[in-house]
């Protein structure tokens, strides 16, 4: 039995051969090692393996690859590297915001999705949107003020 | 700019002072190393060799820095879990070694005895951080040579920056000192007359040689151990908020977790141990996880099973289903049945007093009127965000384990056991920890790991648990039972007795990792108890061990983190008795017994305007409340007030203050992010954290049943860093204890209720997401 799939995942094309029921986050980090995506909970309960389907932030965790199969998935990955860092990843470099950071990668898809919906969110809009990302460290003050900055940096380059 | 050292005379060797340990404070030290001395006198004087070796044109000078051809490597014996310690530990080494922090990388580096923490040792010392007692010091001296001969290398108790202090230090600054005289030799001028800058050292007529090009010469030339050090006020990277080295990963995916580790023709594992912990395994069967697609082996661990596949996700799939029949858990089916099997312990001899102030039981008796009170705090899971993994390697007689870990040289050795191999054979390799809080100095997903290794000789086997598996099978924060005694007049409290049972942390760590019982007085049973500056005439702590079996650890702030809610609600309670105001009241107790803590305390009431605006002492008024907590912990006095409203969907907390008197402040952005953490993972507990059991198993298993604070219920946090205690305070811990007995204390204020039991959000209701 074979389940080709075609997957779009930062713009590069993925040809996997995995049950279609496979959640897309174990596609990403143990098919194709995409490991930026984090896996915390398995139930769409904390937000640490948020992508970006079609530019909407959803959990990969409870997505079946076989629901992505013609879409654009944008991870971790695509937002930005070490080198060429995007807007959101300087706010939160800008605020130091990560402590043992494992949930980041999920709070900056959720972050960044957000500022695309809406440039200049207010804490209200950030409490509704990011309230999905769970973090232990409880780094939620300075990620608020790194939305808040990263709104800013991008009306600066607007 | 040329880095400056302070003149220094050379210390002529002192004459070693005989001390004449008195008996009490022999059996303190005996069981404060908890039976290490068994190991023999032998290794504490065999100084330990350097674990590093030069590899790939890299040259290490000591065992805390190679210099490599991009800079400099600092290596970090500790484990960094979010905490920062790799950045402050790192900064040590900049700043003596005067090289610019844009060149300076950090690795975990290997597990060895070298990188022991001889700080975490003293944490179980029976005695008040704020005394400064002659016994205190002896006994802190005899526990460096037992933490020797234990040789551990553990990231916890809040003791990184204190224990690495000089070492680090010193590392940079001796190697600063062998490339300059590599330098004199290449320049035909006298070493002290040369100077360094970021990296050059520099003769006195300009030329300037890079330290990669004296590195080889350097690494071959002997200099003092005890170099000279930098005064403070030349610290240039030291108490400066300093770009953190892990940030540009963890912000792009890139950095390295355990989970995310790769290797070649790596295999996918799960495991399924006994939800009745401690319970045996029975039977199973595993006929049909070994017939799914994707399944390489299901494994037989004796008390739980393996299934290796090529995915995590269908190793999960194939977990499920699993046929296995288990045992029975060695505790109280439920959760009442476990408390009441800890309140029996009430019943025994206190396994400690220590504290005895005045005459307590006399005072009582002859009082006219007593104020008395039990609490109870139930057991807390960890759930740091990654969950519990280890991908390990068994090849050529070597085993090689990745593992974000707070104790490698116990997985080292533990892993080792597992599979029969010498601890020399095995190489952990510590990634960073996606969250740690006390869960990580334990061995099992690393032991777990190196049996499936086994199984697939030749193959790395990545094993991650799922959530449920991390939730159910914790080493959890002991549940707690306080009976409490008061009196209290105009003047204040005069009279204090508290009674404390709960299973020992203590013991049961030191069974696992050293397969020995502790005898003597447990001192994390009472900590946040018995050690707190409070000048209360008659004041008595006993400390009551349960044997109640459920698998308990070290969990952030350990037993400040319920002792501080006993001992802070009731002092609170007392005030009520008298309508005292609770911070003035407290200063008071504190007065004449540490400064410091007088200090910290008055700090947070000057910072949240205490008092104002109604002048009433604490209260806002109507649909108001506001509550104030003190905890001395890991050598840091913290202070805490938390305000709350009441609002159409419930009990919101408005904001929280912190004054923290951390001594010496490396990193003033750091240590502000980690006591916000530990203040917020303190009230995640306070209304959420509640760990129960039925049928002998826990019943959270994941997040939806197990939750904390997130963005739209976290209140904004100030925090005040002070710097006077004369010593280095803790960060990671300190800020969790007072947190909670802070929250209870506001919700009295708003609602009149006084909440003796935690979870808060079981009979208060909070504004929810």
């Amino acid at each position: 039995m074979t389940n080709v799939m075609k997957l779009t995942i930062n713009k590069v094309e993925h040809d996997v051969d995995v049950d279609p029921e496979m959640p897309l986050l174990w596609v990403l980090r143990d098919v194709i090692g995409l490991t930026g995506t984090k896996f915390g909970c398995g139930i769409a309960a904390c937000g640490a393996c948020t992508v970006h389907l079609d530019g909407e932030p959803i959990r990969s965790c409870v997505t079946p690859v076989g629901d992505v199969e013609d879409a654009v998935v944008t991870t971790i990955e695509g937002m930005g590297t070490p080198a060429s860092l995007g807007v959101v990843q300087k706010a939160w470099v800008k605020h130091q915001v990560a402590q043992c950071g494992y949930c980041q990668s999920g709070q900056i898809m959720s972050a960044s999705a957000l500022l695309d919906a809406n440039p200049e969110p207010t804490d209200v809009d950030i409490d509704d949107a990011m309230s999905g990302n769970l973090c232990r460290c409880a780094t939620y003050p300075r990620i608020r003020a790194a939305i808040h900055e990263a709104s800013k940096m991008l009306k600066e380059d607007a | 700019m040329a880095k400056k050292t302070k003149a220094k005379t050379a210390e002529e060797p002192k004459p070693k002072k005989k001390r004449s340990l008195t008996r009490r404070v022999f059996m303190l030290g005996s069981m404060a190393i908890a039976g290490g001395v068994a190991f023999g006198a032998y290794h504490y004087k065999k100084p330990f060799k350097n674990p590093l070796q030069d590899a790939d044109g890299d040259i290490t000078l000591n065992p805390y820095l190679f210099i490599t051809a991009a800079g400099i490597k600092v290596i970090a014996p500790r484990a960094e879990m979010g905490q920062g310690v790799h950045t402050t530990l790192a900064a040590m080494v900049a700043e003596e070694l005067d090289v610019a922090w844009d060149d300076v990388e950090v690795i975990h580096g290997p597990a060895s005895a070298t990188y022991y923490n001889a700080e975490v040792l003293k944490l179980g010392l029976p005695f008040a951080d704020y005394s400064k007692s002659t016994v205190k010091d002896v006994v802190s001296g005899v526990t460096d040579v037992a933490s020797q001969i234990l040789r551990q290398q553990i990231t916890g108790g809040s003791t990184s920056t204190r224990d690495g202090f000089m070492k680090m230090r010193q590392a940079g600054a001796a190697a600063r000192l062998a490339l300059m005289e590599a330098a004199a030799y290449e320049f035909d001028v006298p070493a002290s007359e040369l100077k360094t800058n970021n990296g050059e050292v520099i003769a006195p007529n300009g030329s300037r040689l890079k330290y990669q090009d004296l590195a080889l010469d350097a690494s071959a030339i002997k200099v003092e151990q005890n170099p000279p050090l930098k005064d403070p006020s030349d610290w240039r990277y030291l108490g400066k908020a300093m770009p953190r080295k892990d940030m540009v990963g963890k912000v792009t995916g890139t950095a390295e977790f355990g989970i995310d580790v790769k290797q070649d023709e790596m295999l996918f594992a799960t495991v399924r141990f006994n939800p009745k912990l401690g319970g045996k395994m029975l039977s199973f069967d595993g006929s049909k996880a070994a017939a799914m697609r994707g399944v390489e082996k299901v494994v037989d661990l004796w008390d739980g099973i393996g299934v290796i596949a090529d995915n995590t996700w269908t190793a999960f799939q194939a977990a499920q289903s699993l046929e296995i029949e288990w045992g029975d858990a060695p505790y109280p089916a439920d959760t009442d049945g476990i408390y009441a099997e800890i309140e029996k312990a009430f019943d025994d001899e206190p396994n400690s007093v220590l504290r005895d102030d005045g005459t307590i039981e006399e005072t009582l008796a002859a009082a006219s009127q007593v104020i008395e009170a039990s609490y109870r705090v139930p057991y807390l899971a960890h759930t740091a965000m990654e969950p519990m993994n280890a991908t390990a390697l068994l090849q050529d007689g070597q085993l090689d384990v990745w593992v974000g870990n707070q104790a490698p040289t116990v997985i080292q050795e533990q892993a080792a056991k597992a599979v029969g191999l010498s601890t020399d054979d095995v190489r952990v390799h510590t990634p960073y920890l996606g969250g740690g809080f006390g869960r990580k100095p334990e061995y099992d997903v690393a032991v777990q790991a190196a049996k499936l290794a086994k199984a697939m000789e030749g193959r790395p086997v990545k094993l991650t648990w799922t959530r449920e598996e991390d939730v159910r099978h914790d080493f959890y924060r002991p549940a707690a039972l306080a009976r409490m005694k008061g009196i209290v007049s105009e003047n204040g409290p005069s009279a204090l007795k508290l009674d404390i049972a709960a299973p020992s942390v203590y013991r049961n760590q030191a069974k696992r990792v050293l397969g020995i019982t502790p005898p003597g007085p447990d001192k994390l049973l009472v900590e946040g108890a018995f050690d707190q500056p409070y000048g209360i005439p008659d004041f008595q702590v006993n400390g009551y061990l349960s044997n109640v079996e459920v698998p308990v650890g070290s969990w952030r702030s350990v037993g400040n983190s319920y002792n501080s809610f006993f001992l802070e609600s009731f002092l609170d309670e007392l005030a009520v008795a008298k309508r005292l105001d609770p911070l003035a009241m407290r200063l008071n107790l504190m007065k004449d017994l540490d400064k410091p803590s007088f200090d910290t305390l008055r700090a947070v009431g000057d910072i949240s305007g205490w008092g104002a605006p109604t002048g009433a002492g604490r209260g806002r008024g109507d649909g108001f409340g506001r509550g104030v907590a003190f905890c001395y912990a890991f050598g840091s006095p913290t202070a805490q007030i938390v305000d709350v409203s009441q609002t159409e969907d419930g009990v919101k907390i408005d904001k929280v203050w912190c004054a923290i008197d951390v001594g010496t402040a490396f990193d003033p952005s750091i240590i502000e992010a980690q006591v916000t953490s530990a203040i917020l993972y303190g009230l995640s507990a306070a209304i959420y954290g509640d760990i129960t059991f039925e049928d002998g198993e826990v019943v959270e298993g994941n997040f939806d049943e197990y939750d904390a604070l997130r963005m739209g219920t976290t209140p904004p946090v100030e925090v005040k860093i002070l710097q006077s205690t004369g010593h280095i305070g803790g960060v990671g811990e300190p800020g969790v204890p007072p947190s909670m007995p802070a929250l209870a204390n506001a919700v009295y204020d708003l609602l009149g209720k006084r909440e003796r039991l935690l979870p808060l959000g079981k009979s208060v209701d909070f504004v929810s997401v």
